[in-house]
């Protein structure tokens, strides 16, 4: 059945054009992005892409630092992918495919070292304020990497310090006080199918593809965590033309921020 | 100190802000969103479909699922841990309870229907929101229902028999609470879940019960008004 879709993809593609009458570089519009959707959260954000709507939102947490940074908070980011959202995932654990995408957002965030984390130390060695960043998939439409990797930056953008008393954590408490980021990475995910490459692919798109390349890029054109997916291999001069795609990409959805 | 006021200013009769959308989830076959104040949840419904691994199958009818879940951020208090923990579970199976009544499962043998119920927010009533979307979800996904299912929690907070109780009334500490979730067919007049913790006179209860019907009149108006919205046509004759 895939054969078949692929087959009519790559004809469609062959003229310039997609499933949905898209040019192959072209993202679904609008692209919504709403800061601060969900009250109980530290920080949040709302994005929708097309049919894709994912929520992210932050709970800030003190705890225990780690023997290895005495003087770091940190972060963890976790991707929920719902039964709710699509007939494809199911209920339980984890799936490994949440667990990439989760991934995928963690390290763009991490490695571009966006979130000052000395600065969420409390007392070294003891206590420390820790980001968990929880991404929910609503509708599964396709391109859950962009649309996840733009609402973890809207909702770090959001967040704010509840009140903390030295002991306890007041949640209803707001400090306004901004959570410290000094960049703002974002990741964009390019698909090749044949020879075509394609970006905010569709769900049924999604089925047929032969590579994709996630490329994670700081507001000054750097970039800070790169993910190959797919069966199949990517030349060098793939990777550069994919990682320019990206690069154009990213500063077309900071608009939006 | 009697309760003579609530604590967000609403009459003793009155529910929380109340908002229904049907066909919210692209990919189910039926979906619904309700929020009630600030209670928002998500119900998507998938099948009649197979019902994998084949020995759960049941020859005789079909078999209705339910998983509850809050979203991770979606307390006003500490995160929620993702995974079943033993009070989804609980709300899981009366959510099941709850929306079986009006359903006709002798007509999907072998075969299941599954209602994934999310909570991207949450405060206070989040089983009866759930309910409430389910039950709007199970009609947009066009299965035959004998009446719909419309739920509330009502309860007592000190002296006063309240509806709709919020965050802030559950954890009232200027006297007794007690807080009962209730789901009624509200055109058959029949209850199909129940559950309460607290302590309340027989005659509170029958106050308490009486509040819940009328309430879940005019709950059944806003999930109507939302499939109305969505299905003009199938209306029209009424």
């Amino acid at each position: 059945m895939n054969e078949e879709l692929k087959n009519h993809v790559l004809g469609l593609l062959a003229q310039g054009t997609r499933l949905d009458g898209r040019k192959p570089l072209e993202y679904r519009q609008p692209i919504e992005v709403k800061k601060g959707y969900i009250p109980s959260a530290d920080g949040s954000a709302y994005v929708r892409i097309g049919d894709t709507e994912v929520i992210a939102g932050i709970k800030l947490n003190v705890d225990k630092t780690y023997p290895d940074t005495p003087n770091e908070g940190g972060i963890m980011v976790g991707a929920e992918l719902y039964p709710l959202a699509s007939p494809d995932f199911e209920t339980g654990p984890p799936s490994i495919q949440a667990v990439e995408l989760a991934r995928v957002v963690d390290r763009g965030i991490r490695e571009s070292h966006a979130i000052d984390v000395e600065k969420l130390c409390i007392t070294p060695g003891e206590k420390a304020w820790f980001v968990v960043l929880d991404i929910c998939t609503i509708n599964e439409g396709g391109n859950l990497f962009d649309a996840s990797s733009l609402a973890a930056l809207a909702a770090l953008q959001n967040c704010t310090f509840p009140g903390f008393d030295g002991k306890k954590i007041d949640y209803k408490e707001r400090t306004g006080k901004q959570l410290p980021m000094s960049k703002a990475p974002l990741s964009v995910t390019v698909y090749k199918i044949a020879e075509h490459f394609l970006t905010d692919p569709t769900f049924e798109e999604e089925k047929v593809y032969d590579a994709r390349l996630s490329v994670a890029v700081e507001e000054n054109g750097m970039l800070c965590a790169l993910q190959k997916g797919g069966d199949s291999p990517l030349a060098p001069d793939d990777i550069m033309k994919m990682v320019d795609i990206a690069v154009e990409k990213t500063q077309d959805l900071r608009k939006l921020l | 100190m009697a309760y003579t006021k609530r604590v967000d200013g609403r009459g003793m009769d009155e529910v929380r802000k109340m908002e229904a959308k049907v066909g919210v989830i692209k990919r189910a076959d039926g979906s619904a969103l309700f929020k009630i104040g600030n209670t928002w949840a998500y119900a998507a419904v998938y099948g009649p479909r197979n019902l994998h691994p084949r020995f759960m199958q049941d020859p005789s009818k079909g078999v209705l699922r339910c998983f509850y879940n809050m979203m991770p951020f979606s307390s006003f208090n500490d995160r929620v841990r993702p995974g079943a923990s033993r009070r989804s579970k609980e709300i899981s199976l009366v959510t099941e309870k709850a929306l079986l009544p009006v359903l006709n499962l002798e007509d999907y043998p072998n075969s299941v229907v599954d209602i994934f119920i999310e909570l991207p927010l949450t405060e206070a009533g989040s089983r009866c929101a759930g309910i409430c979307a389910a039950s709007l979800a199970l009609a947009d996904a066009g299965l035959e229902m004998k009446d719909m299912v419309s739920a509330v929690s009502v309860g007592r907070v000190d002296d006063k028999i309240v509806v709709d109780l919020d965050y802030s009334e559950e954890a009232y500490e200027g006297g007794p609470v007690a807080d009962i979730p209730v789901a009624m067919m509200p055109n058959l007049d029949k209850i199909t879940l129940l559950q309460m913790d607290g302590e309340v006179t027989k005659e509170m209860l029958a106050d308490a019960l009486s509040k819940a019907k009328k309430v879940c009149k005019d709950i059944y108006e806003v999930q109507k008004a939302a499939l109305k919205q969505k299905y003009p046509a199938e209306f029209a004759a009424e």
